[in-house]
């Protein structure tokens, strides 16, 4: 007896410990060991977080890693991934293990307060939908009353899986798995009728699949998912940088930089792409920031402009084909937007 | 000095240095202990709660009460997603009791078998019981669940066969898929609580019957017909009553619905995985402990029991099996303790036990020294019962000297 509770007390200090290594400010830790640690999917999601075969990773998640490791120390290598499962990735960025989690992760009031986390910056704009398999015959997410269906536990997606069923009176019977490859071998056995997660990765499980043209993404989007990067609450200048990174790529879109011109575009007459380009003589934006002046130059470099990682990950230029819709820039009917730089 | 009081006998005790004083040394050894379990319980709560107040985070059990949200698939008592996350977690803890129950009565029951039958002397049945325990005591019981939640379970047929097959068959009452094991829900009518206080009934006479018989037995000399006697207490008794009273059950089919099959009674893959693979691999693990309480009853007590007179199974039931057990209970109940644990392997499977409710708690509050807590206590509480029961049974059983 006393033994054991020797042995739980143990286990408390190390969890103790493991927050206390979580120093108050993280870009000085950053600096100090030299890398920056980001928290990513763990189950290979193709377009956000997923390994090649040689190991390396790619994805949009991956990108605005290497953008915040870009910015910080001119160099989009020194970035170090924890592959993370959905109910891993909390924890693990309260307890300081990251220092940065980009984990196809939902922005919601609760996770900003209650978890202690912050959000701001959006890299994409997705919503909820359900798969099935195209024998079923079904046309829509309302004629899925008694179906059994895959979810991922400990995510928003679980949630409005119940506030859709119960709200739309039909009942369900849910198939729960703690990590996204055992809800995609479950679904591919035929141990629920549908599967449901955010439609982006539902595109991307649908190519994991034997025969990925049996199956299709029904129409309802039945939830926001706005996904993003997040950070520990209460450290801004740290929050700054992860967020701006995320700006500076949109804007580098909104000015037209890419990685091939952006060399060119420093020479450019307007003060605005000066400015953002660290161009500007007297600018101090890069350093209050806490970052060196070419900042934003060594994240399009590094990753490309916001279009370019989108379509290289996810759009056109990946196997997922997902049209740019929300995530196209405002001045195109999308959301993306990145406050003033100046 | 010291030598010429032992030598005289009389005087005080031998001084000796404090340093080598044994009841001083083992009043600083406890102290020093004590001291250290303090400090450590008050730097670790110290250090929890200054984290935590970093992190802008607030400790406490209240959120216990707020709203689940979420849908549990297998629940014994009633639960949606509007209740809150204790409910969830009673659902949690009585999935994690099912499972482990169940796993520990059929583990015993497989692991006598296989551990009698190893010391059969039947060539193929001792091979094969070898065999068994050899296998799944040495593959890790994770592996084992996952080889019948996907290597078995997933491949039996779809429940589209299943509507298939129906079509063909309309009378199907039970039907095998890769969404469960589909079954006749019994439904209680009016008059059952009778037929069921007349088996309790009957239980209490079977054993009052049982005394008496074993009493008038070293009396007399005389068995009475017991087996048959229990028999007629037991079933014959609540068989009438249950006649009687108009045979007041009916059973609840499971018929197609739109996806799955409606009504009847479904046992899910999830549970039927874990529980196999908890049973298997535990009673191999017994089977030995069976074999070796066997072997370590000395062959002289069966000669000997012969030599009385006693048949084979007699002499089993009544000479060797009852040493075998004082040997047996112990490591028996350290397997009961494993398998209770191994339980909580069931997250791998989406088996909504302690852990996996748990877990979705955690990760939809972000209460996580709190949950731990829960896990931990509650593990341990069960664990602890477990052991005071079988300590118990030990003692029963233990060598009583006269």
């Amino acid at each position: 007896m006393a033994k054991k509770i020797v042995t739980a007390l143990v286990g408390a200090a190390v969890l103790g410990l493991g927050a206390t290594a979580a120093q108050a400010d993280t870009l000085s830790d950053v600096k100090a060991k030299g890398f920056v640690q980001c928290g990513v999917n763990g189950s290979n999601l193709a377009g956000f977080g997923a390994q090649d075969s040689a190991g390396n990773w790619a994805g949009l998640d991956i990108d605005i890693c290497k953008a915040v490791a870009a910015a910080v120390f001119g160099d989009a290598t020194k970035v170090k991934f924890t592959p993370l499962s959905a109910k891993d990735r909390f924890p693990a960025l309260q307890s300081g293990e990251i220092d940065l989690l980009a984990r196809n992760t939902t922005w919601s009031v609760s996770r900003d307060s209650q978890l202690g986390f912050d959000f701001r910056a959006v890299n994409y704009y997705d919503g909820q939908g359900f798969m099935v398999k195209k024998e079923l015959g079904v046309k829509s997410a309302l004629e899925l009353s008694g179906a059994s269906v895959c979810v991922q536990s400990g995510t928003t997606t679980e949630l409005n899986l119940a506030d859709y069923f119960r709200s739309n009176n039909m009942d369900f019977k849910p198939v729960v798995f703690e990590a996204q490859d055992e809800a995609d071998a479950a679904y591919n056995a035929g141990r629920c009728d549908a599967y449901t997660t955010d439609a982006s990765g539902l595109y991307s499980i649908r190519l994991k699949m034997a025969n990925p043209d049996d199956h299709m993404v029904l129409p309802e989007i039945i939830s926001k998912e706005p996904l993003g990067p997040a950070v520990r609450q209460n450290d801004s200048k740290w929050f700054d940088i992860v967020t701006w990174s995320h700006y500076a790529m949109v804007a580098a879109e909104e000015f037209g930089i890419t990685t091939a011109n952006v060399e060119e575009m420093k020479k450019s007459a307007n003060p605005d792409i000066k400015r953002f380009l660290g161009e500007e003589a007297d600018s101090t934006i890069g350093a209050d920031l806490g970052l060196p002046k070419d900042w934003a130059v060594q994240i399009i470099k590094a990753v490309g402009n916001y279009g370019e990682s989108f379509e290289r990950n996810v759009g056109e230029g990946s196997p997922l084909k997902i049209a740019r819709g929300l995530n196209g820039l405002w001045t195109k009917g999308g959301l993306q937007y990145a406050p003033p730089i100046r | 000095m010291a030598l010429a009081d032992a030598r005289t006998g009389s005087g005080e005790p031998p001084k000796v240095s404090l340093l080598y004083n044994p009841a001083l040394r083992s009043v600083v050894y406890q102290v020093v202990t004590l001291v250290v379990i303090i400090a450590a319980v008050w730097y670790a709560w110290n250090n929890v709660v200054q984290n935590l107040a970093r992190a802008n985070m607030t400790a406490g059990f209240g959120f216990l009460n707020s709203r689940a949200g979420f849908d549990l698939a297998q629940t014994l008592i009633s639960y949606s997603s509007d209740s809150t996350y204790f409910r969830a977690l009673q659902v949690g803890l009585l999935n994690t009791l099912v499972v482990a129950a169940a796993g520990i009565v059929t583990a015993t029951i497989v692991g006598l078998l296989v551990g009698v039958g190893r010391l059969s002397h039947n060539w193929l049945v001792a091979r094969l019981c070898t065999v068994y325990v050899e296998v799944f005591r040495n593959i890790p019981p994770l592996l084992v669940i996952f080889f019948w939640y996907l290597g078995v379970l997933a491949l039996l047929p779809s429940i589209r066969t299943i509507f298939q097959h129906l079509k063909e068959d309309p009378d199907a009452v039970f039907f095998i898929s890769n969404r469960g094991i589909y079954m006749p829900a019994p439904v209680f009518g009016e008059g059952f609580g009778v037929v069921f206080v007349a088996l309790l009934i009957g239980i209490v006479a079977a054993i009052a019957f049982t005394i008496w018989a074993n009493a008038r037995q070293r009396a007399t000399g005389q068995r009475p017909p017991v087996l048959w006697v229990n028999l007629a207490l037991i079933v014959l008794l609540p068989l009438a009553v249950f006649i009687v009273m108009g045979q007041p059950l009916t059973l609840d089919y499971a018929v197609p619905g739109s996806f799955n099959m409606k009504g009847g009674m479904v046992i899910g893959p999830e549970f039927l995985a874990l529980y196999l693979a908890l049973s298997l691999y535990t009673a191999s693990f017994i089977a030995e402990i069976v074999r070796a309480g066997i072997r370590g009853v000395s062959h002289g007590q069966s000669e000997a029991s012969y030599a009385l007179g006693l048949r084979p199974g007699q002499a089993t039931r009544l000479v060797v099996l009852p040493q075998a057990l004082r040997i047996i209970i112990p490591p028996l109940t350290s397997q009961y303790l494993n398998l209770i644990k191994n339980s909580s392997l069931a997250v791998a499977v989406g088996y909504a036990d302690l852990v996996a409710v748990g877990g979705t708690i955690l990760n939809q509050s972000g209460k996580s020294i709190e949950i731990i807590s829960i896990w931990m206590l509650i593990y341990v509480s069960i664990s602890l019962i477990t052991s005071l029961f079988m300590n118990w049974f030990n003692a029963k059983m233990a060598l009583v000297e006269r």
